[in-house]
């Protein structure tokens, strides 16, 4: 991947509102543990995209030492490490609405299954449905 | 024979059809051609056939049969049989537009073993921090293409010939002059060799003036691929003057002979260049030391010699060490896409050509086989490095050719018995006969690199004949507003912003997401288009 910016960011927010929504409507009834509903999962949805945003500055100063200005495949899929850390302290320090009460296990199982999916999309489906985003640093608009 | 081209028509920038009626060449009606029938031909007809063009409206003026031949000689001459990995990586498919499923995923899946399944799999993962980029082998590559050419019936479209020039047409678009094979033999994909002595030529170059066909099209397209195979000026007064083309040869001609002669004598051999190409002969003749016992001595000659990282900040720092300056790709990888793209985009002239300097120049990918090779060479004392300015080449004792280079240290003289050259297939583009003729009757202009001048739409800048185009991508066009114009991705970009602006003329329809995941799923089956 060789995002611009503003291709992360779009890129991000597209795939959670889409594969990111049909993942977690999937997913939550076979949760584990207690207090996974979709009131929380969605939380967890939203704080995701919202971080993400900050991340993905985060994410795109570091791309400026990288000599490519690139960004491999497996630092999409290692990210999710930080991301789903910090999304988990948010949610237990009651900053995710509706996601305070939320067992770990579920937690890590929905946070995996939609960042799988979403990093699967970006690295093969959408290049199918957006013929031109690969080549315009993952923006879609 | 009739119909040829004649004074009045030479002279004329612009053709009106009664002038080559008169001179009695015949005129066919299409309403694009591509000339080249190459790699980048390959890419911009799958492309505006994918996006529902039928074959009727394109014709390919070409002189090899398979869009692959010329890449495939130019490859195996320099040392990529069809077993070994190109450079380029998983996702530069010429064969599928979207680059998925990419090369590294058909690997896996077409695998017989677990741990075929795995490894290439693992390595896109970990590229390039614990592994080496993965980069598809070269057979893959050609059997995809091959795949895909019979998918939107490539064929039917071919017609095999030489062009002459394309001149714009009254009354618009373009009369372009195809020359077909003098007796419908096979003609090799080759390269002229600058001004050096000929040693191949295409037959259709060497024939007698024959009948000449034109074609009459809205659009026109040049991929011709290298305008020519540039020689070192030592290198070629050596050869003109001795008539040596033996021991004196360049990497883009086949020079197996060396490796040969190599196997069977000890002896030394002079490699000049530091690009992917240098990297790849060195990497055959230690290969030939290590499997079939040849105890060749290797004189690596570098004109510039990179010590370690380089570039003008922190935030443009390359890898470099040994001698060669490393990446991946022949620019960052960024130009195919990302932040390096669309600052280029933006840029003209002077500074569209310093961002090309500091991105671009001589380098190599720093492939671990490589590094170990090297360096258990520099080790054992049968590789060594010199740096400094080639001077001339002159026959030495023994059958053995004396190069002479200034270096630091003064003049120092380099026996060797054979002498390959690595330093580049970039050639002036006036070299190419079409491009020569469009740059001094079509109003074509050169770039801030020298080479043709295209538009962020791939339009050479200059031949409009409205409501005809012509666009032009590939290597003549290196040094407009995207870099990567020489490579299979490249191709494909300058592809479908091509296929964009014919639909926004009218000609096709831009492709949308519909018709895009429809035609994907074509692809996926193998049903023609
Ligand atoms: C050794 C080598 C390795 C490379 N490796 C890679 C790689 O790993 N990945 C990558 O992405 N790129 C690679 N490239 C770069 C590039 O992608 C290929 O060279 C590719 O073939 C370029 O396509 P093209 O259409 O521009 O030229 P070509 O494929 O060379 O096609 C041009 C064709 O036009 C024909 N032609 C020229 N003039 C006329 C005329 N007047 N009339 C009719 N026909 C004409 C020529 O005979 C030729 O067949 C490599 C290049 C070289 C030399």
């Amino acid at each position: 991947m060789v995002p611009t910016l503003g291709g992360r960011v779009q890129t991000r927010l597209f795939l959670l509102a889409t594969v990111g929504v049909v993942l977690t409507v999937l997913v939550v009834p076979v949760l584990p543990g207690a207090g996974a509903d979709y009131g929380g999962a969605f939380g967890v949805l939203v704080a995701v995209a919202v971080l993400g945003v900050g991340w993905e500055l985060i994410y795109h100063g570091l791309q400026q030492f990288r000599w490519e200005k690139d960004w491999p495949t497996g630092f999409g899929l290692v990210t999710g490490v930080n991301e789903g850390l910090l999304t988990w302290l948010a949610a237990r320090g009651g900053l995710v609405p509706g996601a305070g009460g939320v067992a770990s296990s579920a937690f890590a199982m929905h946070f995996a299954v939609v960042w799988l999916g979403v990093w699967l999309c970006a690295n093969g489906p959408l290049r199918v449905a957006v013929p031109r985003w690969r080549f315009h640093g993952g923006r879609l608009w | 024979m009739g119909g040829d081209l004649t004074p009045a028509l030479l002279a004329a920038p612009v053709w009106t059809d009664a002038m080559v009626a008169a001179a009695g060449i015949p005129i066919r009606d299409v309403e694009l051609v591509t000339v080249g029938g190459g790699i980048g031909s390959f890419v911009l007809v799958d492309q505006l056939r994918i996006a529902g063009l039928p074959a009727s409206a394109i014709r390919v003026l070409s002189t090899i049969d398979q869009p692959w031949q010329t890449y495939q000689y130019l490859t195996r001459v320099s040392q990529i049989p069809e077993h070994e990995r190109i450079r380029s990586d998983s996702a530069s498919t010429p064969d599928n537009i979207w680059g998925f499923p990419s090369y590294a995923v058909r690997e896996a899946f077409t695998a017989s073993t677990l741990r075929g399944f795995t490894r290439p799999l693992w390595q896109v993962l970990t590229e390039p921090v614990l592994s080496d980029y993965y980069t598809p082998r070269v057979g893959t590559v050609f059997a995809s293409m091959a795949r895909e050419a019979a998918r939107i019936d490539w064929p039917s479209m071919l017609v095999r010939g030489q062009v002459r020039m394309v001149r714009r047409r009254a009354g618009g678009g373009y009369l372009t002059i195809l020359t077909p094979p003098a007796d419908g033999s096979e003609s090799m994909p080759t390269l002229r060799l600058g001004s050096a002595p000929r040693r191949t030529a295409a037959p259709a170059e060497l024939a007698p003036a024959t009948r000449r066909i034109a074609y009459r099209s809205r659009f026109v397209h040049l991929a011709v691929g290298y305008p020519g195979l540039r020689f070192l000026p030592d290198l070629q007064e050596y050869r003109a003057r001795h008539g040596d083309v033996r021991r004196v040869v360049n990497a883009y001609e086949p020079h197996e002979h060396v490796y040969d002669e190599l196997v069977r004598h000890p002896a030394t051999v002079v490699v000049r260049g530091a690009g992917i190409v240098a990297s790849r002969i060195l990497n055959r003749l230690i290969n030939d030391r290590d499997r079939q016992g040849a105890r060749t001595h290797i004189v690596h000659l570098f004109r510039t010699y990179v010590r370690g990282a380089h570039g003008p900040s922190v935030f443009m720092r390359r890898r470099g060490g040994d001698g060669w300056a490393y990446q991946g790709f022949n620019y960052p990888k960024s130009v195919w896409g990302g932040q390096l793209k669309a600052r280029m985009r933006e840029l003209e002239g002077a500074e569209r050509r310093a961002l090309y300097d500091a991105i671009g120049g001589t380098n190599t990918p720093r492939r671990r086989v490589w590094q170990e090779q090297l360096a258990r060479g520099r080790r054992e004392g049968w590789y060594t490095t010199h740096v400094g300015e080639v001077h001339t080449l002159e026959p030495g004792p023994d059958g053995t050719v004396v190069t002479r280079m200034r270096t630091a240290d003064g003049m120092l003289e380099v026996p060797a018995a054979y002498v390959i050259d690595a330093t580049g297939l970039i050639a002036d583009i006036r070299e190419h006969r079409v491009l020569a003729d469009l740059l001094d009757h079509s109003g074509a202009g050169h770039n801030p690199l020298g080479r043709l001048d295209v538009e962020r739409t791939f339009e050479v800048r200059g031949t409009r004949s409205d409501p005809g185009r012509l666009y032009a991508s590939g290597a003549a066009t290196l040094g407009g507003y995207f870099p990567g114009v020489d490579t299979f991705l490249g191709l494909q970009i300058a592809a479908q912003e091509i296929a964009d602006d014919l639909a926004s003329v009218g000609f096709g329809q831009r492709l949308d997401s519909r018709r895009s995941v429809t035609q994907w799923v074509r692809w996926m089956r193998n049903q023609p288009v």
